[in-house]
């Protein structure tokens, strides 16, 4: 629970979770391939018949697990906002343009080397409900899937400098200032495309999974 | 080998931020998965429904309850269970499905099989379960468990939890619809579901 994030306070469970030491339910998990996914997926730009309006970027890295392994094959999906502000979703009445170029969701599965991209545009800040003049910085969200039912990790990559981050509780909501830099991503001047798009980098570290429990503990 | 920090990693996990309201711009229709079990799996079928409130008893819309499970013969689609079983073709055992107005969605699949649990015991028929949701900052990882199950008795992990709040982890069969399963899921409050820290 975090107050400052008002829908915590009737969402965030308030018992103690049960400490569930690993079982092969938990470190087993969902295993994706290249049939989950099509092949314009990880090009948010190229989902239409014209292009999108904003700054057009590139989001690339590297997926590794907490003993600093790569984790190839894990399903990303990621969705944002416009370039104005706006998501296509039915929820989402915010008074900025949608685009009709651009829906926003992308997926792709990591290489061998655990290294994923995505071709997108900038999205924008937009206003939320949260309290009196409330607005979320520009982000990306992430959805991965890592080795196992309890790797999964779903959370917002944000971009350097955003004035907007120490006003966000969400963002604020991770408490240690360590782990707020890294879901910030990296302008990387060798990750742009020379005329054509900007370049971040976003390295993610899922959990790693525990030793599994039936070897030596039995 | 790089040094590892006092938790016994060399990195730090990326931390969680919440799904927010919007995720099904990527998590859609089209890449959803009602049947954890195809209609020719091995097993006795299933029908799941699963409900989510909040802590004032609100359905919570717009959210994603995913599902992982294993085989009738209890054996995990997945290259980390190496036990002498094998695998069901048709089976995948793994699901997910966003809730409707009724913060509900359903599962097609089949009764899980026994899997091992800590030190070898056998654990009772379970399911495993992720709930995402906005105003939610981190896993919410809890399990399905299927009311009046012999096995529930000798499960080493329905052990771990108080008995009081047991039954918050079991599905209720449905009245009048065999082979049809309900569970609801109180993110908070005072029918509280168990969640792990996993
Ligand atoms: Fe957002």
């Amino acid at each position: 629970m975090y107050p400052p994030y008002r829908l915590t306070l009737t969402r965030a469970p308030r018992k103690p979770l049960i400490v569930l030491p690993h079982t092969l339910s938990e470190v087993t998990g969902p295993v994706f391939g290249h049939g989950d996914i099509r092949e314009a997926d990880n090009d948010l730009t190229r989902q239409h018949e014209g292009e999108p309006i904003g700054e057009r970027i590139t989001v690339s890295g590297k997926v590794l697990d907490d003993n600093g392994r790569p984790v190839p094959n894990t399903l990303i999906e990621v969705w944002q906002c416009n370039s104005a502000g706006r998501y296509r979703h039915r929820i989402d009445q915010h008074h900025a343009p949608l685009d009709p170029n651009f829906s926003g969701g992308g997926r792709t599965l990591t290489d061998a080397q655990g290294n994923y991209r995505f071709v997108t545009i900038k999205p924008g800040p937009y206003p939320w409900e949260n309290h009196p003049n409330a607005w979320r910085p520009a982000h990306i969200h992430f959805s991965l899937y890592g080795t196992a039912f309890a790797t999964r990790l779903v959370t917002q990559m944000y971009f350097p400098g955003d004035p907007l981050l120490p006003f966000c509780p969400i963002f604020n909501s991770i408490p240690d200032p360590k782990g707020r830099e890294r879901v910030i991503s990296k302008f990387e001047l060798n990750r742009t495309e020379p005329g054509w798009s900007l370049g971040f980098r976003f390295d993610i570290v899922v959990r790693g999974r525990e030793a599994t429990p039936f070897e030596g503990k039995k | 080998m790089r040094a590892k920090s006092k938790t016994g990693r060399v990195l730090e996990p990326t931390p969680w931020c919440t799904v927010g309201p919007y995720f099904s711009v990527t998590v859609n229709d089209s890449n959803s998965v009602r049947a954890i079990a195809a209609p020719d799996a091995k097993g006795e079928r299933v029908k799941l429904i699963c409900a989510v409130f909040d802590r004032d008893g609100k359905p919570v819309t717009d959210t994603l309850v995913e599902i992982w499970q294993a085989n009738a013969d209890g054996k995990y689609n997945h290259p980390a269970d190496r036990q002498e079983k094998s695998i069901d073709s048709p089976f995948r055992g793994f699901g997910r499905q966003i809730t409707d107005e009724n913060g509900a969605c359903e599962f097609e699949t089949i009764m899980p099989g026994r899997v091992p649990g800590p030190r070898g015991a056998l654990q009772a028929p379970h399911l495993e379960v992720g709930v995402f949701t906005r105003g939610v900052l981190k896993l919410l990882a809890t399990r399905i468990y299927f009311s009046g199950d012999a096995a529930n008795a000798e499960c080493p992990v329905l052990a771990l939890v108080p008995k009081t709040r047991r039954a918050t982890l079991m599905a209720l069969p449905v009245a009048g619809q065999p082979g049809t399963w309900r569970h609801e899921i109180h993110l908070s409050g005072p029918k509280e579901t168990v969640f792990f820290d996993v």
